[in-house]
C-alpha cells in the first residue's frame, strides 16, 4: 500500500478512536458539574455521592481523550504536510486558539477539581469543575471552526503567487455557521452519549437492587437530558442537512443517494447500489422529503450525484468527485435511525418512571443502551468527513494533494501498526476500568477506592 | 505593525512557549523518570506522583501550545519539521500517551503487578519524551538536511547523530536534577532526605554533559560565525548557574538549587533559538535552502490577529497557573490516610 492510503487510514483510524472518547467527556462533565453544584447548594449527600461516583467514570474516559488527542494535533504536519503548507495561514489559528483557550483551561481546572477537594475552599471546587466542563466544549468548539473551514472555507483570498487562501477575515472563520452548527450538533450529541451512559449503568444497578434510590435518581436526571438532548441533535441535524444543500450538494446528494437532479426531489429510504457504491440497482423513495430536509418546502430542485460530478468536471478539471457512497448513505441512516431510537427511548423511560422501574423486568436489557450514542456519532462523524472527499478542504484542495511527500510505506506501517497496538491496550485498560468501577457503585467512588478489589457489587440474579 | 516585526515577535512568542515547557514539563519529565527508582513503597510513589498529580496535564498544553503556534505562525516550519521527524515525533506520542494514561490509571486497580506496570510506563515514557525533545534541538541547531522543497530528506537515524544524542543526554539529565530538585521542595520526612542523595549524584553528570554540549556546540553547529567565540551573557549565566547550584544542593537548599537550574533550562534554550534565529529550520544542504521567520511564516493579517489573541490571554493563563501552584504549595507526606488517589 502507498503512504497515501496509509495515512488514510491512519488518520480516519485515530480520528474516529479520539472521537469515541470526546463525546462523552463533553456531556459528563455538565452531568457532574450540575450534581456537584446541586450538593453544594442542598447539602444532600446523594448529590455528592453522584458527583464522585460520575465524576470517577468521567476521569477514566477524559484520559484517552487528551493523550490521543495530542496526536490529533500533530498529525497534521506529520502525515499532511502538505496540507499544513497550503492551509497554514487559516487552518493554524483556530488550533492555537484551542490551545490557549480551551486546552489551558480544561487541564488546569480538572486539576484542581481532582486533587483540590477539602484542600481548596469548596466554591473553589466547584468553580473547578464547571471551567474544567466548560474547557472542554470551547476546545470542541475550535477545533470544530477549524474542520467547518474545511468543510465550508470562509474568510480567504487565494493569493495570486502562491496560490494558497490567505486569511483576510477572522471574524468570518470565527463564526462560520458550518463550525457552529457541527458545535451545537456535538455539544447536544455528548449530553445525549452521557445520559445514555447514566442510564445504561444505573439501570445495570436498578436491576441487580444495588443502590437503588442513587441509581433511580441519577436515571431521572438522564431520561430528561437524554429526551431534551436527543431532540436538540434532530434539530441542529436538520439544520445541518440544509447549510449542507447550499455549502455542499455532493455530500448532500450523496447522503439521499440521488442520482439525477430532481423537482421536487424524493427521500430514499433504501436504495441498493452496485459492488462499486456508485450506481443505482433497486430503490424504495419517498416523494418531496429531501426537498423538504434540504430547503423546508416539498417543491425545490435538489441536484443529484451525476449533475454534480459534471459540473465539477467543468469546473475543477477531470477526477472523480463522488465520495464513497455507501459509507455516507448507510453511515447517515444509521446515525439517524439510533438518534431518533434514543429519543423515543428516553420518552419511553420517563413514562416508565411514574411507575416504579425497580420492578420492571425489563430493566436488565437496558444497559445495552450504551452502544446506541457510539454507534450515532461514530457514523456521522464518517457521514461528514467521508462526504467531503475527494476533497480535504471543499473546492480547494484534494486528500491526494495533502499528503506528506517524503513518507515511505515503511514509515507508515511502523506509525499505523504502532498506534493500533497502543490503543488497543489504552482501550482494554479503559473498558476494564469503566467496567470495574461503574459496577463498583458509588460507595467505592466516595472512598477512593484505593484498595478496593475488582468485583461486582451486589448479587447476579 | 510591519511584516517583519510580527514575524520576529512570533519567533520569540513560540521561543517563550517551549521555554514555559521545557520550564514546567521539565520537573514533570524529571520527577517521571525518577519514581520507580525513588519509591520503595506504594504510598512513596503515590506521594511522588502527587507533587506534579494536579499540574503535569496543564503544563503538557504548553507543547501543544508551541505545536499549534508553531503552525499558526509558521507553516512552513511546521510542515517541514512534524513531516520530517517523523518517526521521531511519532516515538514522542506513544511516550507521552503511555505516560499521561498511566498517571490516571495506575492507582485505580489494586493488583501490584497493574501498579508497577504504570509506574515504569511513566518512567519510561517521561525519559523518551525528554531524550527526543533534546535530540530534536539538538538537531535544529545543528541543521538537517532540507532540500530546496522545504522538504526533509533524512531519516530518524540522521538525527540520532553524536551531537543529537549529546543533546538529548544532556536534556535528560539536566530534567532528572530539575525534577529532584523540585521534589525536594514537595516532599517531606524521609522521600526528602533520599531525593536530595539523588540530587547530589545527578547534579555531577548534568555537569559533566553540560560541559560536553557546550564544546561539541561550537563544533557542530555555527554558534561561533553567528554569535562569536564570545555567545553573550545568556549562555554565560546558563552555565554558571548550573555550577552554584551544587552549592545550594550540597546544603539542602531546594529553593535555591531549583531556582538556578530553571535558570540553565531557561538559559540554554534561549541559546538554541538564538543559534537557530532568524532561521527555524537550517538546511545542512546548502544554508539557503534554510527556512527563516521571513521564508516560512504566515501573513501580517494572521499573525496579527493572532498576537491580539496571544497578548490577552498569555498572561490569564499564566495567572491561573501560576494560582494552582499557589493553592498546591504544602508538602506532600507519604501517608495513605493524607493521600489523594
Amino acid at each position: 500500500m502507498d503512504p497515501l492510503t496509509l495515512s488514510r487510514w491512519q488518520f480516519a483510524l485515530t480520528t474516529v478512536y479520539h472521537f469515541l472518547f470526546v463525546p462523552l467527556t463533553l456531556g459528563l462533565g455538565w452531568f457532574v458539574a450540575f450534581m456537584q453544584t446541586r450538593y453544594y447548594q442542598t447539602k444532600d449527600e446523594t448529590f455528592h455521592k453522584m458527583a464522585k461516583f460520575w465524576g470517577k467514570l468521567f476521569l477514566i474516559n477524559f484520559a484517552i481523550g487528551v493523550v490521543t488527542g495530542i496526536v490529533q494535533e500533530f498529525q497534521f504536519g506529520m502525515n499532511w504536510s502538505e496540507y499544513s503548507r497550503f492551509v497554514g495561514d487559516i487552518f493554524g489559528a483556530p488550533l492555537a486558539i484551542e490551545a490557549l483557550l480551551a486546552f489551558f483551561m480544561e487541564s488546569t481546572f480538572l486539576g484542581i477539581w481532582i486533587f483540590g477537594e477539602g484542600k481548596v475552599p469548596e466554591k473553589v471546587h466547584l468553580a473547578a469543575i464547571w471551567l474544567a466542563a466548560i474547557g472542554s466544549n470551547l476546545s470542541a468548539l475550535w477545533i470544530l471552526l477549524a474542520n467547518g473551514w474545511m468543510q465550508h472555507p470562509v474568510g480567504y483570498v487565494i493569493d495570486p503567487t502562491t496560490g494558497r487562501p490567505m486569511l483576510n477575515d477572522f471574524f468570518a472563520l470565527a463564526t462560520n455557521p458550518k463550525g457552529w452548527l457541527f458545535f451545537g450538533h456535538t455539544v447536544v450529541a455528548g449530553l445525549a452519549m452521557a445520559s445514555f451512559v447514566i442510564l445504561g449503568v444505573s439501570a445495570y444497578h436498578i436491576a441487580h437492587k444495588s443502590n437503588v434510590d442513587f441509581f433511580k435518581r441519577s436515571f431521572q436526571i438522564a431520561a430528561i437530558v437524554g429526551l431534551v438532548a436527543a431532540v436538540l441533535v434532530v434539530i441542529d441535524g436538520d439544520a445541518q442537512g440544509k447549510y449542507t444543500y447550499q455549502t455542499q450538494p455532493m455530500k448532500m446528494a450523496s447522503i439521499e443517494a440521488l442520482w439525477n437532479t430532481e423537482q421536487p426531489a424524493s427521500f430514499s429510504i433504501l436504495t441498493i447500489g452496485d459492488l462499486s457504491g456508485k450506481k443505482e440497482v433497486w430503490a424504495l423513495t419517498v416523494p418531496d422529503v429531501t426537498s423538504l430536509l434540504a430547503c423546508n418546502n416539498l417543491s425545490c430542485a435538489v441536484q443529484g450525484v451525476n449533475d454534480i460530478q459534471a459540473q465539477y468536471t467543468q469546473q475543477y478539471g477531470p477526477a472523480d468527485y463522488v465520495p464513497l457512497m455507501v459509507f455516507v448513505y448507510w453511515g447517515f441512516r444509521f446515525m439517524v435511525l439510533v438518534g431518533f431510537l434514543m429519543a423515543l427511548l428516553a420518552i419511553l423511560f420517563l413514562i416508565a418512571m411514574r411507575g416504579d422501574i425497580a420492578k420492571a423486568k425489563w430493566m436488565k436489557w437496558v444497559p445495552w443502551v450504551i452502544v446506541l450514542p457510539y454507534i450515532a456519532t461514530t457514523s456521522g462523524w464518517l457521514v461528514t468527513e467521508m462526504g467531503r472527499q475527494p476533497w480535504i478542504v471543499q473546492g480547494l484542495l484534494k486528500v491526494q494533494d495533502a499528503v506528506s511527500p517524503n513518507l515511505t510505506t515503511v514509515d507508515l506501517l511502523i506509525s499505523l501498526i504502532g498506534y493500533v497496538l497502543v490503543y488497543g491496550a489504552l482501550a482494554s485498560a479503559d473498558f476494564y476500568l469503566m467496567k470495574k468501577y461503574a459496577l463498583l457503585g458509588p460507595d467505592a467512588a466516595m472512598t477512593e477506592s484505593v484498595d478496593a478489589a475488582p468485583s461486582v457489587v451486589g448479587g447476579q440474579d | 505593525m510591519s511584516h517583519e516585526f510580527l514575524q520576529v515577535l512570533w519567533f520569540i512568542l513560540i521561543a517563550v512557549l517551549w521555554v514555559g515547557f521545557y520550564f514546567l514539563e521539565g520537573f514533570d519529565f524529571g520527577v517521571g523518570m525518577l519514581l520507580p527508582f525513588l519509591g520503595k513503597k506504594d504510598e512513596e510513589r503515590r506521594a511522588i506522583i502527587n507533587a506534579i498529580g494536579a499540574t503535569w496535564d496543564g503544563n503538557e498544553v504548553w507543547l501543544l501550545t508551541a505545536g499549534g503556534a508553531t503552525f499558526a505562525a509558521f507553516p512552513q516550519w511546521y510542515a517541514t519539521m512534524f513531516s520530517g521527524f517523523y518517526l521521531a515525533l511519532f516515538l514522542l506520542l506513544v511516550a507521552l500517551i503511555i505516560r499521561g494514561i498511566s498517571f490516571e490509571y495506575r492507582s485505580k486497580d489494586a493488583n501490584p503487578a497493574w501498579r508497577t506496570l504504570f509506574d515504569w510506563m511513566i518512567a519510561v515514557g517521561s525519559f523518551l519524551a525528554a531524550l527526543l525533545l533534546g535530540v530534536a534541538f539538538a538537531n535544529l541547531a545543528e541543521g538537517v538536511p532540507i532540500n530546496a522543497k522545504m522538504m526533509y530528506t533524512g531519516n530518524l537515524f540522521t538525527l540520532l547523530n553524536p551531537y543529537g544524542l549529546i543533546g538529548g543526554l544532556t536534556t535528560v539529565s539536566i530534567f532528572l536534577l530539575h525534577g529532584a530538585n523540585f521534589l525536594g521542595l514537595k516532599l517531606d520526612g524521609e522521600l526528602r532526605e533520599r531525593v536530595n542523595g539523588f540530587a547530589k549524584k545527578i547534579y555531577f553528570a548534568a555537569v559533566v554533559l553540560s560541559l560536553i554540549l557546550l564544546v561539541t556546540t561550537y563544533i557542530f553547529t555555527d554558534i561561533y560565525a553567528h554569535l562569536g567565540f564570545n555567545p553573550g551573557i545568556i549562555p554565560v549565566v546558563g552555565l554558571i548557574a548550573l555550577l552554584v547550584s551544587g552549592y545550594f544542593i550540597n546544603r539542602k537548599q531546594e529553593g535555591w538549587a531549583f531556582i538556578l537550574v530553571a535558570v540553565n533550562i531557561v538559559f540554554t534554550l534561549v541559546t538554541f533559538f538564538m543559534i537557530m534565529f532568524p532561521r527555524v529550520m537550517i538546511s545542512s544542504i546548502d544554508p539557503s535552502y534554510s527556512l527563516t521567520i521571513y521564508n516560512a511564516s504566515s501573513s501580517a493579517y494572521t499573525l496579527s490577529v493572532m498576537s491580539i489573541i496571544a497578548l490577552v490571554f498569555v498572561p490569564i493563563v499564566l495567572i491561573y497557573q501560576g494560582w494552582t501552584y499557589y493553592m498546591f504549595r504544602k508538602r506532600i507526606t507519604a501517608k495513605k490516610e493524607t493521600l489523594v488517589y
